[in-house]
């Protein structure tokens, strides 16, 4: 039971950085109507400022902060150089082009940092586990990933209901010419929504650096997964996203953990430790795959993307 | 005598909107019947329910005696309806021909025929070729439909519509965009259509629907306010009302 | 029909391909053999994957998988047992045409950017199937001990017979393929790619077509996978990584879209690219690196990602469109 529980907020915390990769991912094909492979190499990049930056200023939060802000000028760059071009071409040129992308950052980080993983040290008081019911102890530092994750959360839907930049990015998604009618600086904010997308994916890539390692290509499967969450949250949707994500989170995790108990309970044991794993890494898929055929625009369309 | 194709209680909404309201019409065999109204009256949500793009939220659509209702676009077009966009929807990429041979193909039995030369079927490219003569395409067969004008992709529009030999048209604003002479030619060519085949037509231009139409359905915020033969229309007063700003069309139709 | 510089390169490239292996015999070497024998059978995968993001309009990320599910009938067959190729590769043709229904079943219910992020997450996910199979080497992958056997009918641990078997089916798929664009069922395909609503509204159930595009091009595509697994004695599920279906895409996009040849061109192109570009960079650009102990070399696809990016800027019609170009300017 207690390891059910332990299972249970790992999934969550695993589920809100799938978020914070998929509200990114869907804010720019919401508004800016690209497909963005390469926002998997941010999200590595991220965590290979974090691990630099860290171990430069011998402090975690100081790093941390570098790290964010060099991860949103590398994605404002990276929007400048490369995307601005793909905008209003068909999808396969984003991901054509968006490909290219990430064969140059996993070369370029193997040129910089080397083919071996590097580690993200944390500092005592986050790497220590806390008590958070009588007689269970819980990691703090992923204790502290879904605090600042939910805090991301948080900020963000306040911005996209709340604010007059928000108020653009609605009216973005769901009407490119109204935007363009109101006389708003569209390239600017295209920029400034790219570099928010990127920041948000490197904030993931260092916190998850801290319990993995930096390693070239550490994006691109999370990134897929972000792609399940945003098929089955509904594209465009930052709601969906953020539901779909928690939910996937769950259910991989805390899947891994049961399929292969509840198998032997049906099958022999070495048909179930070949099928277990084989199953649980099918789940997150098979959820999409139902979702597909129940409601094909995902749980929670946007209005604009039907 | 039941009509060809009959709407009854016909409604559709988009969240708060309320696109078609609880339209009822039938049009008879051989009928050109127009359906007017101001902008955003709901004149292409109407068509889109008709032929299947859009489903209503309640009503029934009957056409030739079958519920249509809930039928998709291809079952619909395989009874005998046919529809040209009011935006024109194209083969951009094939040629004009292959863009109407396509249309004849549609109707041609299936297409799981996985080897013989499509471009060189004479039952497919005959057909095809005949109804671009009619439509006056005939010298631009080989041309790219990309490369077309807008009044050449407004007759190749309608000649799609035709060669799948249909029951009955549904064209939406057929003179969308086109100068007076392109009109005029639009018009004889209606009128030829008129003959053979039932008709819907929605269209801005009050002088063609005028000139053109047995009776006229009014349309204003997704509702019928009005349906009859053009004189009755002419004199309706709610009509008039509805038309307030647009009415030197009307007047122009009244004493053109 | 004119001899224009279009037909003028693929016949050239049917030609080479043709001679490679008395090339290589005459040489005496057969490493330029077993490379060619992989471009060919990439050839076939690309130009499946041509018939329906070229002509079907169906942008696939996820065609790789094919490659991986034909090479593991191949390879499981294999491990247990089972080396007859007349029971090994109609298997890894159904098999294949399967996984292709029900994949194209689900992800044809949606278009545009959902078509491809779906087809890369099942392909993702059969993936990880390959990964967790450990009875069959899971991670590292199954060694195959012997090649498909055809009975005296054929040798296919014989290099150049090997080769050429591969060849043969490379021209069969492109035949079958030139056939099938052109016929009913190809302009059917091809007008859906133009303009699915208008297919929609004159009579075309076109979900039914797409469908069986995408199962006919998977089934080519495991053909493909049975021929590399027998060319490399070995399946992995390295094979069907998401990467490779980019390289699929790329080898498409860079040879022409929707043209007989241009795969084909594409898969020589980027595999010549992929060996060419580390030994140009080591000729021009190492030299001046020689202090810093740095061989940008070793780097070579910090070039060739930007080159991808150029090539969707500025080259979009691919090779093939290229040499269209040129051959429209020549006075005829």
């Amino acid at each position: 039971m207690l390891l059910f529980l332990e299972q249970c907020l790992n999934g969550l915390q695993f589920g809100l950085l799938l978020f914070l990769l998929a509200a990114g991912l869907t804010l720019v094909f919401g508004i800016m109507d690209l497909v963005n492979l390469a926002h998997g190499s941010l999200y590595m990049m991220g965590a290979y400022f974090g691990a630099t930056f860290t171990a430069l200023t011998g402090s975690y939060l100081g790093g941390i902060a570098i790290a964010l802000v060099a991860t949103l000028l590398l994605g404002m760059a990276v929007e400048v150089i490369a995307m601005r071009r793909l905008y209003g071409r068909d999808h396969l040129d984003h991901v054509l082009g968006t490909f290219g992308l990430i064969l140059f950052f996993n070369e370029l980080v193997r040129l910089i940092w080397g083919p071996a993983g590097m580690n993200l040290t944390l500092p005592g008081w986050l790497n220590t586990s806390i008590e958070i019911l009588p007689g269970v102890n819980y990691s703090m530092y992923r204790l502290a990933i879904i605090v600042v994750a939910l805090g991301v959360a948080l900020g963000l839907y306040l911005v996209v209901m709340r604010t007059r930049i928000g108020m653009l990015i609605r009216a973005g998604a769901s009407n490119r010419e109204m935007t363009g009618a109101l006389g708003i600086n569209i390239k600017l904010l295209y920029t400034f929504v790219f570099g928010v997308g990127a920041a948000l994916a490197g904030l993931a890539g260092m916190m998850q650096a801290a319990i993995l390692t930096a390693q070239i290509g550490m994006g691109e499967n999370i990134l897929i997964l972000a792609f399940v969450v945003i098929i089955i949250g509904g594209i465009g949707s930052i709601r969906g996203a953020f539901i779909a994500s928690i939910f996937a989170g769950l259910i991989d995790t805390v899947g891994r953990a049961v399929i292969p108990d509840v198998l032997k309970l049906v099958l022999s044991p070495s048909a179930a430790s070949t099928a277990g794993p084989a199953l649980s890494s099918m789940l997150i898929y098979l959820l999409m795959a139902i979702v597909l055929v129940v409601r094909p625009a995902g749980l929670f369309p946007a209005p604009g993307n039907r | 005598m039941s009509a060809l194709l009959q709407v009854e209680n016909l409604a559709k909404r988009f969240g708060g909107i309320v696109a078609t309201d609880d339209v009822v019409f039938n049009i008879p065999e051989g009928e050109l019947h127009a359906v007017i109204g101001p902008n955003g009256a709901g004149k292409t949500t109407l068509i889109s329910q008709l032929f299947g793009q859009l489903m209503p939220d309640s009503g029934r659509v009957t056409f030739a005696g079958t519920d249509i209702t809930r039928l998709p676009m291809h079952q619909r077009s395989a009874l005998g309806l046919a529809r040209s966009f009011q935006i024109t929807s194209l083969f951009l990429d094939l040629s004009v021909l292959d863009n109407v041979a396509l249309a004849v193909q549609a109707h041609a039995g299936h297409s799981f025929h996985f080897w013989r030369d499509a471009r060189k079927q004479s039952e497919l490219r005959d057909p095809a070729r005949a109804v671009l003569d009619r439509a006056g395409l005939a010298h631009l067969g080989n041309r790219s439909a990309a490369a077309l004008s807008h009044g050449e992709r407004r007759q190749l529009e309608l000649a799609m519509a035709l060669a799948g030999s249909p029951r009955m048209l549904l064209l939406d604003e057929p003179m969308a965009g086109l100068g007076p002479e392109e009109s005029a030619r639009m018009v004889d060519m209606l009128r030829e259509l008129k003959r053979k085949y039932t008709i819907l037509l929605v269209e801005h231009d009050m002088e063609a629907v005028f000139a053109l139409a047995d009776r006229i359905t009014v349309l204003v915020y997704g509702r019928v306010i009005a349906s009859g033969p053009p004189d009755e229309i002419r004199g309706n007063a709610q009509v008039r009302e509805a038309y307030l700003g647009e009415e030197d069309h009307v007047e122009g139709a009244v004493n053109g | 029909m004119a001899l224009n510089l279009r037909t003028l390169v693929a016949a050239l490239l049917v030609l080479a391909l043709l001679l490679v292996p008395v090339y290589a015999a005459f040489i005496g070497n057969n490493f330029i053999l077993s490379v060619c024998t992989r471009m060919v059978i990439l050839a076939i995968a690309a130009t499946s994957l041509n018939l329906i993001m070229g002509y079907g309009g169906m942008v696939s990320f996820g065609h790789a998988a094919y490659l991986g599910i034909g090479g593991y009938v191949v390879g499981i067959l294999a491990f247990e047992g089972i080396y007859s190729g007349f029971i090994q590769w109609p298997l890894a043709l159904v098999v294949s045409a399967v996984f292709a229904l029900v994949i194209g079943a689900l992800s044809l219910r949606t278009k545009g950017v959902y078509f491809i992020m779906i087809t890369l997450a099942f392909a993702q996910m059969i993936y990880y199937v390959g990964v967790s199979l450990s009875r069959y080497g899971a991670d590292d992958g199954l060694t195959i001990q012997r090649r498909s056997q055809f009975g005296d009918l054929i040798n296919m641990s014989h290099k150049a017979t090997f080769y050429y078997v591969c060849l043969a089916c490379l021209f069969i798929t492109l035949f079958v393929v030139w056939r099938l664009v052109n016929s009913r069922f190809g302009m059917a395909i091809q007008g859906a790619r133009s303009n699915d609503t208008r297919m929609r509204a004159i009579g075309f159930p076109t979900y039914r077509y797409k469908l069986t595009c995408f199962v006919i091009a998977g089934t080519i595509c495991g053909l493909a996978g049975a021929l590399l697994a027998n060319h490399t004695d070995f399946i992995s599920p390295a094979v069907m990584h998401w990467t490779r279906s980019g390289d699929l895409i790329v080898m498409v996009v860079l040879g022409g879209m929707a043209t007989l040849f241009g795969p084909l061109i594409g898969t020589v192109a980027f595999l010549a690219l992929e060996e060419a570009l580390p030994f140009v960079m080591s000729k021009t650009i190492d030299p001046y690196f020689i202090p810093s102990g740095i061989r940008p070399s070793e780097y070579w696809q910090i070039i060739l990602g930007p080159l991808l990016l150029l090539v969707v800027l500025f080259a979009r019609g691919g090779i093939d469109g290229f040499l269209a170009r040129i051959s429209d300017k020549e006075p005829s």
